[in-house]
């Protein structure tokens, strides 16, 4: 049941994936990006139940904290022009 | 059958981010590459490995090279068929192959005497581990073994590690910050 879950997730990641390779503007990419990281988030719950250690859940919120700096950064760079 | 998926989309995203010419594109896949290697590391229960591509990789990484971006060109530089048909670009090709090739048979060399995974003769699982498991309640009074080697015996390693993480995150602070233009 998890195991066809995880798959399942894994395809939406590679579905994903051709937009961010594809994608004209780099705002499909950064969203693709984005999303690519909240599905792992969601493979690492499903790996967690499948190896029976649900303690993945605590590892798995911090997760999107991390996902979020990347993008903050993508896009005070596209807003500014620059970082600092 | 999710290892080797989540394999393959890592080999893709490696390719892609070569062929890239947009290098900010090319760090967007270099930051999904981080995530999905994380989540392999978490399947070979390397947790806290997994947790440090996480937020070095993904996070880090990817800041630092927008930044270094934003001072210099967010394209890379386009070769005329000329200037890519000269001997001296093509030596220069032929040697960075060369130099790639026997870095990674060098690489690979360095793995044939290793243990198999999860192999109980490993000396790793003959020598230190039985010590832990036996000794560590009573020397360091904790009942999670993982908690006492990280924290106990390897407790200035963890500390060194610890002041690297903090140093990374007040990089990202003083990057990110908003500053007051005048």
């Amino acid at each position: 049941m998890f195991d066809i879950a995880a798959v399942a997730v894994t395809i939406a990641i590679m579905i994903t994936m051709y937009r961010a390779i594809k994608g004209p503007t780099i705002y499909d990419r950064v969203l693709a990006g984005n999303a690519i990281g909240t599905k792992t988030v969601i493979l690492l719950v499903l790996i967690g139940f499948v190896h029976d250690r649900p303690h993945f859940l605590d590892l798995a919120v911090v997760y999107p904290l991390i996902n979020f700096i990347a993008t903050i950064a993508f896009l005070k760079y596209r807003e500014m022009g620059r970082l600092d | 059958m999710i290892d080797v998926m989540l394999l393959l989309i890592i080999v893709v995203c490696a390719i892609f981010a070569l062929f890239m010419k947009d290098l900010l594109s090319a760090t967007i896949i270099l930051g999904i590459y981080s995530f999905i290697m994380a989540t392999i590391f978490t399947r070979l229960n390397a947790v806290d490995v997994a947790f440090t591509e996480a937020s070095v990789g993904a996070g880090i990484t990817s800041v630092l090279m927008i930044a270094a971006l934003s001072r210099t060109k967010r394209y890379e530089y386009h070769y005329t068929k000329l200037q890519r048909r000269k001997p001296s670009a093509l030596f220069l090709k032929v040697i960075s192959l060369l130099l790639v090739i026997i870095t990674g048979a060098v690489l690979v060399y360095g793995t044939i005497d290793m243990p198999e995974f999860g192999d109980p003769e490993a000396p790793a699982n003959k020598h230190v581990s039985p010590r832990y498991i036996a000794e560590s309640e009573h020397e360091t009074s904790e009942k999670n073994i993982v908690t006492a080697v990280l924290a106990g015996y390897r407790g200035y390693d963890t500390l060194g590690e610890t002041t690297v993480i903090f140093t990374a995150g007040i990089c990202v602070i003083l990057l990110l910050r908003r500053r007051i233009n005048t």
